[in-house]
């Protein structure tokens, strides 16, 4: 079961980095296990949950559906990648601490990439588009109006 | 009928109805952020998975492709020559020793009918074999090489074949305990009567329906996950996704045959339970492994297996047989319910209990109740805790048939609940007849808001407005409006036990210690604020640490709506004690009687203004005067379960060319008591009640004819997203409920009782038919449409 290794070049969270990988690796795989970033979650495995999803070149990808060959040259941004303006905390991860659309958490790091893709390209998305940008992200404790109105918000403080 | 008070209670029992004290909480009552949101939030390495271990193995299990069969041969011998694999366990070489999975309090009243691993499979997905291997390629290769013949046995599906003379007999082991009849597949039974006079003599009207539910998965986002390892004195340490810490290290150690002493269990965050991690489901099968190796491993579901191999509602058929006046009295209750508990009995008395004792309360009945309740097995998964836990299959059927029984007697629903439903101050004999797998306690109301949660929930939904406009309704779309009303439990009355310790430190912070299991909930935070209001602190000034059971103190866990209840009692008693041992150091210092001294504002203050911080009172004790640690423990065990009291409405849009609901609007008004977090009380709420919506449109867990389960992935079985959700509103009523800490009741399971009745009842509205089996498919209103139009 020897796989092929790759020589990875890209970038994690604005920093320039070189890996030896196996090439079978899932982007997911490579996330959680080589760079031990644990911020994002497996839900699914399919791509159905949205738990998994980061940002490549700024959109937002199923990380369990990606190979981790694949982001050769590119740039990978995750849950912990975010920041505000003044390197504190991001604007999202406040308001959904704010209007408690945070339970149990597991979700929360996809959802909160979704809402940071779609703001990028449509800082002004409606309610209606900011429920169209987070159809792949599943989340069974809130029931979604605390992460919707979270969203919303936090348009107003980009 | 026009609206005010009910004409079957006076009116000052009424006008007593709403009970809230006036209050000046300081922390209580308030929208304190959740503590753990912020790490939560950023991503931190916070869950069972998120931890690097040295030389963890990686465990897989192999799953069973038959219904029911027994193992004839099991070889081994090739899987354990797969480089890295360290373990290979069968029956053969794990303990035999009959146990529960369901994380209840001890003696379990659930059967003893499950085993680490057994010589028969009893459903397609039941335990065959478990492998430890260094990888996990290594780990599904060698799963591939355990050699297994099976003798296939007939298998049985359905709940009433099950129980026939001459069905398989699922359970046949000689070592099984507690099941009450296993030659029938009856996995618990359960009988109540009270009688005074003859049967439906009274009714002018009787009306008999069955309502079904089917399988139904918890769907919480983090898959089951246990990591067991050990620490420097070898003792076995799980790591796990529970909602049930302290039942986990009793379990374990009965199945292992291990003292209780060598088992530590800690619960890191937890990524959503809603009853499916009240189950001791892999944290058996993973020590197993770390026994034999003597290395930590690793399994976690996959979502699939998540569907197929952990819990689920148990699927019901509900009778109900209801006589009635024409002037709204109900007479008689007859309720008989067939829960299908798939190949073991975990929860099966206890669901299949509440289901009658959390219904039949509700409403007054004049004369006779029966209840009747069977949990059978089958060869399917096996259903375990659900949120609402019998109560939504209760409701289902019982607020259906008040809809009926409402049309029969031409009486506005709304009208004839008010009327019917238990009054503060009144009791049942259904409470002290039905307990929870036991006789239960006896007990009246003692707070209830739910005339003005319908009142609310009438204007938010604009009921009356939209009645008059839907009448007559034409055309190919139709609109209808729907009503349900519930109730829940708080803690099961003396059974459920919850403790607490406050350390006190030089700063005037506080380390809280509790049993209690914060799986997402926010009862950390809750529980924080209930000591901080006490202590008269922030919420912010507490260091909580939970479930742990080397660490903090026993508590059963985070299940039957009790942490608010009776975690929250046991914090409020704990700081009530550190908040004496303040006062008596602070009296010393300020040389004042105790009896002057209050704690306000993070200080000690005399009636005179004489004030001292509480960190010169902790300084003083930790170091200069009669040197002690602050710091105190306390238990609640409570007497009473006053139950949560809800009023549910939904307007339903029905396309009668396609058979789909679309849900427009759904308002939920729920009487918790104080809601200790407001905001995290409605969260509660709203995601009960988006799950119960679920259960009502799209979701099923649904097997082939030889019971393998065919959408066992989030793709196939439907759960709900942002774009499918209705908008949803909560209300909360409040109320002050006396035995609760600062007037609190449970808020976390009532919401999911409600969509199904509500929209069943709306669909009635809309289109003059009724469904009986969820979920409400198009398929199914569609052909129900067509059957109606060709009578």
């Amino acid at each position: 079961m020897l796989n092929a290794i790759f020589k990875l070049k890209c970038t994690v969270n604005g920093v320039k980095i070189e890996r030896d990988l196996d090439s079978s690796r899932t982007l997911l795989e490579f996330i959680r296990v080589d760079l031990g970033l644990k911020g994002t979650k497996e839900g699914c495995g399919e791509g159905e949950c949205g738990s998994c999803l980061v940002l490549v070149d700024g959109k937002a990808v199923n990380s369990c559906l990606m190979m981790a060959v694949q982001l050769q040259g590119r740039e990978l941004t995750t849950i912990e990648g975010l920041k505000g303006r003044e390197g504190g905390l991001h604007p999202l991860q406040k308001t959904f601490m704010e209007e408690g659309a945070v339970q149990c958490g597991f979700c929360i790091p996809g959802a909160i990439i979704a809402a940071e893709a779609l703001l990028r390209e449509n800082p002004r998305a409606t309610s209606e588009d900011i429920k169209r940008g987070l159809t792949g992200n599943f989340c069974r404790c809130t029931g979604y109006e605390k992460i919707l109105s979270a969203v919303e918000k936090s348009k107003s403080c980009r | 009928m026009g609206g005010g008070p009910p004409p079957s209670v006076s009116l000052s029992l009424f006008v007593k109805e709403i009970v809230v004290e006036k209050n000046d909480f300081k922390v209580v009552n308030k929208r304190v952020l959740k503590m753990d949101s912020l790490g939560l939030a950023c991503g931190e390495p916070v869950f069972t998975d998120d931890v690097d271990i040295n030389g963890m193995l990686y465990g897989r299990i192999l799953w069973s492709p038959y219904a029911h069969a027994r193992i004839t041969k099991i070889d081994t011998k090739e899987a354990e020559k797969v480089p890295g694999v360290k373990a290979v366990l069968t029956y053969k070489n794990v303990p035999r020793v009959p146990h529960t999975t369901a994380g209840q309090g001890y003696p379990e009243p659930s059967p003893y009918d499950t085993y680490i691993l057994d010589n028969k499979v009893r459903f397609v997905g039941d335990r065959v074999a478990a492998v430890a291997a260094e990888t996990p390629e290594a780990a599904e290769a060698a799963l591939k090489l355990i050699k297994t013949e099976y003798e296939i046995l007939p298998a049985v599906f359905d709940t009433f074949e099950a129980m026939k003379d001459g069905a398989p007999v699922i359970h046949d082991e000689k070592d099984a305990k507690n099941i009450p009849d296993a030659r029938h597949n009856i996995a618990a039974k359960f009988e109540f009567e009270v009688k005074n006079g003859e049967w439906f003599k009274d009714a002018d009207f009787v009306i008999e329906h069955s309502y079904k539910m089917p399988y139904l998965q918890h769907c919480a986002i983090e898959p089951h996950i246990v990591i067991t390892c050990f620490d420097p004195f070898g003792r076995l340490v799980i790591r796990t996704s529970t909602q049930v810490p302290f039942h986990v290290r009793r379990i374990v150690a009965q199945a292992l045959k291990l003292p209780v002493k060598k088992i530590r269990v800690i619960k890191p965050r937890i990524g959503g339970g809603f009853g499916s991690k009240q189950e001791v489901l892999l944290e058996d099968i993973a020590a197993a492994l770390s026994l034999k190796t003597g290395k930590p491993v690793k399994i976690e579901y996959t979502r699939k297996e998540t569907f197929i191999s952990s819990r689920t509602r148990h699927p019901s058929t509900v009778r109900l047989k209801t006589g009635f006046k024409k002037d709204g009295t109900i007479t008689d209750a007859e309720m008989d319910i067939v829960l299908n508990t798939g190949a073991y009995g975990s929860h099966a008395l206890t669901v299949m209990m509440c289901s009658g004792s959390h219904t039949i309360p509700f409403y007054k009945v004049k004369n006779n109740i029966k209840f009747l309740g069977r949990s059978v097995y089958t060869n399917l998964p096996v259903a375990g805790a659900y949120r609402g836990y019998g109560a939504t299959q209760g409701f289902f059927a019982w607020e259906s048939q008040m809809d009926i029984m409402a049309a029969k007697i031409g009486m506005d629903p709304v009208e004839f609940r008010k009327m019917n439903y238990i009054r503060l101050g009144e009791g049942s004999p259904v409470f002290k007849a039905m307990g929870e797998g036991r006789e239960g306690v006896e007990q009246v109301i003692t707070s209830i808001g739910l005339y003005e949660g319908i009142e609310k929930g009438l204007k938010a939904i604009n009921w009356r407005a939209k009645k008059e406009k839907n009448k007559g309704g034409k055309g190919v779309l139709r609109r209808g409006l729907g009503m349900a009303c519930m109730m829940q439990g708080s803690g099961i009355p003396e059974v459920d036990m919850a403790s607490a310790t406050i350390k006190m430190n030089e700063d005037g912070s506080f380390n809280l210690m509790v049993g209690a299991t914060d799986l997402g909930t926010g009862s950390d935070t809750i529980l924080a604020q209930i000591a901080a209001e006490v202590l008269g602190v922030k919420a912010e000034d507490f260091i909580v640490y939970s479930s742990d059971t080397d660490l903090t103190p026993f508590d059963v866990g985070a299940y039957a709506s009790s942490t608010t209840f009776i975690s929250g009692n046991a914090v409020k008693k704990t700081a009530e004690k550190v908040r004496e041992m303040i006062i008596a150091v602070a009296a010393k210092i300020l040389d004042r009687k105790k009896e002057d001294l209050r704690l306000e504002g993070g200080k000690v203050v005399a009636n005179d203004g004489a004030a001292c911080g509480l960190s010169e009172v902790a300084n003083t004790s930790l170091y200069y005067y009669d040197q002690h640690q602050i710091i105190a423990s306390a238990s609640h065990y409570a007497h009473t379960s006053p139950p949560p009291f809800a009023a549910n409405f939904a307007e339903v849009e029905v396309d009668t060319g396609t058979g789909k609901i679309k849900i427009l609007d759904y308002v939920s008004c729920v009487d918790c008591g104080t809601a200790i977090n407001p905001e995290l009380a409605e969260g509660q709420n709203d995601g009960a009640v988006l799950n119960g919506i679920g259960h009502t449109l799209s979701e099923e867990l649904e097997f082939s004819s030889n019971g393998t389960p065919l959408n066992a992935s989030f793709r196939r079985y439907k759960i709900f997203n942002t774009l499918d959700m209705p908008p949803i509103k909560t209300f909360l009523i409040p109320t002050f409920e006396p035995n609760g800490p600062f007037g609190a009741k449970s808020v976390s399971e009532i919401g999911i009782n409600g969509p199904l009745p509500a929209v069943a009842n709306a669909l009635y509205d809309a289109v003059g038919v009724r469904l009986f089996d969820s979920p409400f498919t198009p398929e199914k209103v569609l052909a129900a449409i067509k059957k109606a139009g060709k009578k």
